[in-house]
């Protein structure tokens, strides 16, 4: 395929209005449409505010949406498209938006504030950490994320319902609580911190209703909703919904999670 | 900063609104999407609802759920004293003679409340029914949205306790797989086609009931140092694998228990005639 003039469609506007602007642009070869959105800085637009960096998939900074799919700027090929197809580009639609194609995404560092840090286990100090690789496996997935933030944009708690704003912290940070419960060595339990109710009740685990778009979203490919939300459900099951369980830890007088 | 960069103060102009909330990209459509999103949740729809429609017609319909040596899973176990005769099938007179309506409605309730709360067919439902969303990045109709943290939704978190329960029943229904290994004369050693179905249709019921989340969590999922519990870490491998297949399954065994049904209608209701294999 040799190059080609695509139709695009970029929002253009700040927090007082804007509205969906065409362009005609040149598309070549193995471009992706952070590519494109260059181009336009180049040679229409040159005011046209977009942020990005790396390029390559790993920053999280080009975050938008592309025919009304969240999505890395970066890492969407222009191959995937028609040649004949209108390609709309928007900022990310969960977030308020400061100009063009940049959202305020404070949101999100407000809410990882909230998720209480690594607990260091007593009697170790840095450098004696020893941990099986199995034990941390599942830890290690959560870590990948570039925190892109495609997850709290898609999700339909946050996006569709401005209002649970405060009592939801959204994939990306429950995720975070899964992963700091998971971790072999975290002794928020000895210091009193029951992570697994803090989900519920802090974090607004109750929320999720598990339809997986969150999943979908992530460039990384993180199986957030099998692998962290709903273990995490689970485990808050444990603490507050299930008799039987609560029972047993009282009579062995021992975590359920050893 | 000194950039003169700084995001403008937007949070103080948020009002209670989806994603034409005021401070959001001004774009009226509720959602920019090109493709068919909207295929998946119709399709879901229309499954769980054929299944639905004809669930319920098999379970109120009280009659051709006994063919021997087969009995439809709608109706295993048997719990009233009207049930039909069994011959060393599962007919077990708990309710006795008070109870007036189809036996089927007893025992449905286990592995309907086990789908119902299954964390994949919540997934489905929600969306195709509820369009709670009802595609990824397309805007919901609902004006409130409370999740599962309130009543009614909050119950999803029985999940684990129906898991047991369809445990026992799928317990039961290998039992009748075991039993369809006989004749109509009740004779062992012998095979039809609804045997093979029975096989197919157990299978799958069990694969879908250990693909379960919750099954994931008790097994070995809700541990921190895997490294202490080797052999629970080997069945929590063993879920997990089957676990992401659990939406495949769901379908593939919601599909097989109501061909097992509809094949025992129809040898029941003299409609087919079960070909013997041996």
């Amino acid at each position: 395929m040799s190059g080609y003039t695509a139709h695009f469609k970029v929002w253009r506007g700040d927090v007082k209005g804007g509205d969906l602007e065409d362009f005609k642009v040149e598309v070549n070869d193995g471009e992706v449409v952070l590519d494109i959105i260059h181009r336009l800085q180049a040679t229409q637009a040159p005011d046209l505010a977009v942020r990005w960096n790396c390029k390559a998939g790993k920053c999280g900074s080009c975050s938008a949406e592309i025919n009304g799919r969240p999505r890395l700027m970066c890492m969407t090929r222009m191959s995937v498209f028609t040649q004949e197809e209108t390609i709309t580009v928007t900022p990310l639609r969960a977030f308020p938006v400061v100009r063009d194609l940049v959202t305020n995404v404070g949101f999100n560092y407000q809410k990882a504030r909230e998720v209480p840090a690594f607990v260091p286990p007593a009697g170790l100090g840095p450098g004696e950490y020893r941990m099986m690789q199995e034990d941390v496996d599942r830890s290690q997935e959560f870590r990948k994320c570039i925190e892109c933030f495609l997850c709290q944009d898609t999700c339909h708690v946050v996006r569709d319902h401005e209002e649970n704003k405060p009592a939801f912290a959204g994939p990306r940070f429950l995720m975070r609580v899964a992963e700091l419960d998971m971790h072999p060595l975290d002794a928020a339990e000895e210091s009193g911190l029951d992570r697994k109710k803090t989900a519920q009740d802090e974090h607004g685990l109750g929320y999720c209703n598990i339809t997986k778009c969150c999943t979908e979203v992530c460039p990384e490919g993180i199986k957030i909703t099998d692998n962290a939300l709903i273990p995490l459900k689970e485990r808050a099951v444990d603490r507050k919904y299930d008799p039987l369980v609560w029972l047993g830890s009282k009579i062995r007088r021992r975590s359920s999670a050893e | 900063m000194a950039t003169g960069t700084e995001p403008p103060d937007t949070e103080s102009h948020t009002v209670s609104g989806g994603v034409r909330t005021g401070t959001r990209a001004a774009i009226d459509a509720p959602h920019l999407r090109t493709d068919r999103w909207w295929l998946a949740p119709a399709a879901t729809a229309a499954g769980l609802l054929a299944f639905i429609v004809y669930s319920t017609w098999r379970a109120f319909a009280d009659t051709d759920y006994y063919a021997a040596p087969y009995v439809s899973p709608f109706y295993s176990p048997c719990l009233a004293e009207r049930c039909a005769p069994m011959r060393h099938g599962p007919n077990w007179e708990l309710f006795g003679s008070w109870w007036g309506i189809s036996p089927a409605i007893i025992i449905l309730i286990f592995p309907l409340g086990f789908r119902l709360t299954c964390y994949y067919y919540r997934k489905a439902y929600y969306r195709g029914f509820w369009a709670s969303p009802p595609a990824c990045a397309v805007a919901e109709p609902h004006k409130k949205y409370t999740g599962e943290t309130r009543f009614p939704l909050i119950l999803q978190n029985i999940h684990r306790y129906f898991f047991y329960a369809a445990i026992v029943v799928a317990g039961i229904l290998t039992y009748d797989t075991v039993l369809s290994f006989r004749n109509e004369k009740y004779e062992w050693g012998h095979m039809g086609l609804g045997t093979l179905v029975f096989l197919v249709n157990i299978v799958l019921i069990w694969a879908y009931t250990i693909s379960c989340h919750s099954c994931r969590h008790i097994v070995g999922g809700k541990l921190r140092h895997f490294s202490k519990h080797p052999v629970r870490y080997r069945a929590w491998q063993f879920v997990g694998k089957l676990n992401a297949r659990h939406m495949q399954l769901a379908w593939a065994s919601l599909v097989s228990v109501a061909l097992a049904d509809f094949y025992v209608f129809l040898v029941a209701s003299g409609a087919f005639d079960d070909p013997r294999f041996f």
